[in-house]
Parts: structure tokens; sequence; C-alpha cells
């Protein structure tokens, strides 16, 4: 009696090791169905033509997404803009007042920053800018999304800076170097890879972003570099050719997130290996 | 000896600037969050002031006589969630025993945390997508052989969807968490003849519990604000579903598919009271897990 309940409690010990395996390998099937329909679907659409040439109108074949390219591209570099400076700065001063009431209450809106839904951003730029400025803008989809990277940066920023030991700061006070070249010329540096990957990981974050954009950017079928007028990003020109009704749009929606895809995937190794190389070590 | 003194106080001078500098920025941040919040509130003030309380219990979504009621977003938005937080649980307690206790280390957990990475990486549009052409289809089948109408998207889809996209967020916290258990816990309890299963039983998951629900409630604040997947499969009808399989709206697609569309001042006001709603719920679910989690932090 006694050894048929240990071997139950055995094999009930296997089972469950052998379900919570089989249960983890089947939740990353997902990630390869996508990945093997995008791909199958979407490369027979990737060639120089399909980078490099407009969209056409409906009816006619062909046509290509290098507005929308040029758009992404143009967004991130004003959410860019916007977020690095603000983010760093508020991330310095979160490490270095770490305990102080101010710094308690900035960490706790940062947090709630991060949890906002992109679409609410979506409409906070809107009422923002895109009312005041009468149309859709670049400029507006850019601070929406550099209002998505921000807390991103942030958080990046105070972790790395944290880590630093503080006999790094006090050998460089010791010398009689001043609190701000310290931060600058000492701290900083030092922290530089975990600032890096914030920026990368805020940039990943957006690059796919479509619901922030919708009122905001909106979307256009012309190349674009004026940021106060609408601009196309791929994220945008999936959607919209995914929910038209058109075969031919679809296909070249499929040839867009293959492109989005591999530029995500791009930017998180890109991350992964600028994390492995400047990892600090102390 | 002037020139000294003078060198300092430049010195302290750009310290003071720099100190106010750092302080300023923080101040930026908290200055941003209210500015949100009160934008949102004293956009959606016509709504609040004209439909009150009935905003909320109203079922009737009719731009056209100029009568909103949410109810039937909050109940699609509701059910696509917490159907999605269920699917979603099943998989993600087992990665985060798996890469927790199993296997926190070597080729398989590195493989493991890789994939999980990638699927929390891949743009929401893609899963929309892919969702719409792939899982929709597949939906439809599974509504033919049950006999119901064979529309592909509606709330099932949206959720199978949604589940798959907050697999990684609910995972790697409990994992977090699971690791953090002390090792002297579980091994008084193998001491004490305890099999593996046992010990995750009766130790650790009793002492992560509280980590996991905190990485639930944040999960299912990601799946209430979801837009992009959710608006393309979701089906987009402004009434209370009546099955988990009839199409629907949730408060983000709703306002996703609309808000261009909104011309009068009203309907506007509407649209950013759902928005606000979201707003204030995201923020008590993720304010309410990370106080969990501190506390947690805190006690240990």
């Amino acid at each position: 009696m006694e050894s048929y309940s240990v071997k139950r409690r055995i094999f009930y010990d296997k089972l469950f090791k052998a379900i919570i395996v089989f249960l983890t390998f089947c939740s990353i099937l997902p990630l390869f169905f996508i990945l093997f329909f995008i791909t199958s679907k979407g490369i027979s659409m990737i060639n120089w033509d399909f980078l490099t040439q407009l969209p056409k109108p409906v009816g006619e074949w062909g046509g290509g997404i290098s507005n929308a390219l040029i758009g992404t591209f143009l967004l991130v570099i004003i959410a860019s803009i916007f977020s690095i400076p603000i983010g760093i700065l508020t991330g310095i001063f979160l490490s270095e007042y770490r305990n102080g009431q101010l710094a308690y209450l900035t960490r706790l809106c940062t947090e709630i920053l991060q949890g906002i839904p992109s679409i609410v951003i979506g409409i906070i730029a809107y009422i923002w800018l895109v009312i005041p400025l009468g149309s859709f803008s670049a400029l507006s989809g850019g601070i929406a999304l550099g209002l998505m990277m921000l807390p991103v940066i942030i958080m990046a920023t105070e972790e790395t800076l944290k880590l630093i030991p503080d006999s790094l700061r006090e050998a460089s006070l010791a010398l009689g170097v001043s609190y701000p070249r310290t931060v600058l010329k000492v701290i900083l540096p030092a922290g530089f890879s975990g600032i890096i990957t914030g920026i990368l990981l805020g940039t990943a974050r957006i690059a796919g972003e479509t619901a922030p954009l919708l009122f905001t950017a909106f979307g256009s079928p012309y190349m674009n570099y004026n940021i106060l007028k609408p601009i196309n990003s791929l994220p945008l020109v999936i959607f919209n050719y995914a929910s038209s009704p058109y075969p031919e749009w679809h296909k070249l929606a499929w040839g867009a997130s293959l492109v989005l895809i591999i530029l995500t995937l791009i930017l998180n190794l890109f991350t992964k290996l600028v994390t492995k190389k400047w990892k600090i070590q102390f | 000896m002037n020139m000294q003194a003078e060198h300092f106080s430049k010195v302290a001078n750009s310290e003071n600037f720099f100190r106010k500098l750092l302080s300023l920025a923080g101040v930026f941040i908290i200055v941003i969050l209210l500015a949100i919040l009160f934008t949102l509130f004293i956009s959606s003030f016509p709504a609040i002031r004209t439909f009150g309380i009935y905003f909320f219990s109203g079922s009737t979504w009719d731009p056209v006589r100029s009568e909103f009621g949410a109810l039937p977003f909050l109940m699609g938005t509701l059910a696509t969630s917490l159907l999605a937080l269920a699917i979603s649980i099943i998989f993600s307690l087992p990665i985060s025993i798996f890469l927790g206790e199993y296997f926190t280390q070597g080729g398989k957990a590195t493989f493991i945390k890789s994939m999980i990475e990638l699927l929390a990486g891949v743009p929401s549009v893609i899963y929309g997508f892919w969702g719409l052409f792939v899982m929709a289809p597949l939906v439809r089948k599974l509504e033919l052989s049950l006999g119901v109408a064979p529309l592909g998207v509606g709330i099932f889809t949206a959720s199978l969807i949604l589940a798959i996209m907050i697999i990684p967020y609910s995972a790697s916290l409990a994992r977090e968490v699971i690791s953090l258990v002390p090792a002297d816990l579980k091994e008084a309890a193998y001491s004490l003849g305890a099999t593996r299963l046992e010990v995750i039983q009766k130790v650790i998951l009793p002492y992560a519990k509280s980590g996991i629900i905190a990485g639930i409630l944040l999960s299912l604040g990601r799946a209430l604000g979801e837009t992009m997947a959710v608006t393309m499969v979701i089906g987009n009808r402004n009434s209370i579903p009546n099955s988990i399989f009839s199409p629907a709206n949730t408060l983000a697609s709703i306002i996703a598919n609309e808000f261009t569309e909104a011309t009068d001042s009203i309907y506007l006001a509407s649209l950013v009271e759902l928005a606000l709603v979201l707003f204030l719920v995201t923020t008590f679910l993720n304010t309410l897990g990370k106080w969990i989690i501190h506390r947690m932090a805190v006690n240990r």
C-alpha cells in the first residue's frame, strides 16, 4: 500500500512536468505560425520596386511602400527628439534623488504613463496638436509615439544608473570634480549601455504602433517630408490595406507585414547584442 | 583670493542650475500626466453633463440621434478581456513554472525565453492581420460545426488573439516571482520527502501567489487597452453581445473605428469619455498590480 502511494506520487510528479513542458512548447507555436504565414505570403511581394515605389490607386497593380518606410523613419526621429533628452534627464533625477518625495511622485506618474493604452495617447495627441494646428500631421504622430517611448527610456536610465557603485561617484567628487560634471562625465558614460538599450527598446515598442497614429499621422498616399502634413507609416499601411476589400491590397499588406516584422526583429536582435557587448560589470 | 571665491560661486551656481534642471524634468512628467487627465476630463465634460449615469447603463449607441450609452462596449471589453485572460493563464503559468523552476538556465530556457520575447515584440497590427486571415476562417469552421452563425469574427476570435498577445506579460512577471522563492524553503520540503510537484503545489505557488496575481492584473490592464488586433477581428457591432461568438465592440475598438467620423461635439465628447474610462480603469489595475509587487519586495 505504502509503495503504491509513493509510486503514484512519483507518477503524478512526472506527469505534471510533462504537462508543463507540453503547454510551454504549445504557447510558442503561434509565433511560428505567424512568422511562417507572413513569410510565405509576403516573400513574393518583396523586391526593389516594392521598397522604392509609391502606392498606386485601386485597380492598378503594383506600387510600393516607400512613403511608409520614410514616414515610419520620420515618426521615430520626431519621437526620439522629443523623448530621449527628457527621458534621460528624468532618469538621472530619479536615480540621484531616489528617496525624495518628488521622485516618488515622478516614478508613480512614469508607471501610470507607461500603462496608458496607446489609443488614449492618440486621442491626447489629437486634442493637443491636431485640433490647434488644424490638420493631421507627422508632428502629432511623432509626439504621440514619443509619449509612449518616454517611460521606457526613463525606467531604463534609472535602473542602469542605480547599479553604478557609489565609489565611482565618490572618487570623482574627491578629485574636486563638480557635481554636474561627475554626473555627465562619470556616471552617465558608465551607464551608457543601459541607456542605449532603453532607447532601442523604446524604438522597438513604437515602431509597430498603429493605434496612436490613426488620428494623428493619419496616413497618406503621397511621399511627404513636411512634418505638418499627414504622413504614412508601415503599421498604418498594413491596417488600411488589410481592412480593405481588395485582394491586391491584401497582398501588399502581407509584404508590408514582412518588412515590419523583419525591422522589429532586427531591432530586438540589435538590442540584445548591445546589452551583451556593453553590459556594465562591477 | 577673490578669483577663487568667484570660481567657487560659479561652480555653486552651475550645480544649482543642474539640480534645478533635474527636478524640472521630474516635475515635467507629473505635469504631463496631470495634463492628460485634465484634457480627457475637459473634452468629455459635455458628454458627462448630458448623459450622466445613463452613459454607463444605456445600451443604445446611436450617433444619428445623438444617443450615447456605452454599456455594449463595457460588456464587450469585459467579455473579451476576461476570456483572453482565462485562456492565457493556461499557458502563461506553465511557462513561468518551466522557466522559474524546471529550467532556470541552459539552452532550453534561453530558447523559450527568446521566443516569448519575440512573441511580445510582434506588432499588434500584425496579430490583427494574421487573426483576420488565418484565425477567423478556423473559427468560422468551428462555428459551422457548432451550428452558430459562421461569421468568423467576434468576441471568441478576439479573445484568442488577445490571449496570445498577453501571454508574455503575465508569464514574465510570474517567472520572476517563482524564481525568487527562497531555496531553503524548497529544500526543507524536499528533505521531508516531497516530490517536485508537491513542492510546487505547497511551497512555490502559495509563496508566489500575490506576485502571480499582480502579473495577471497587469496583463488584464494591457488586454483592456489593446486596440488594433481587437478592432480587426471583433466584428464591430454596437449592441450588447449575446454569446461568445457574436460580434461586438470594445472601448478601444469603438474609438479606433469612429473617432475620425465624429463630427458633432457631443459625439466626440462621448468617445473621449470612453477613453477617460479606459484610462482610469487601466491606471487602477496597473497601480494595484505594481503596489502588490512593491509590497512583496518590501516584505522580503
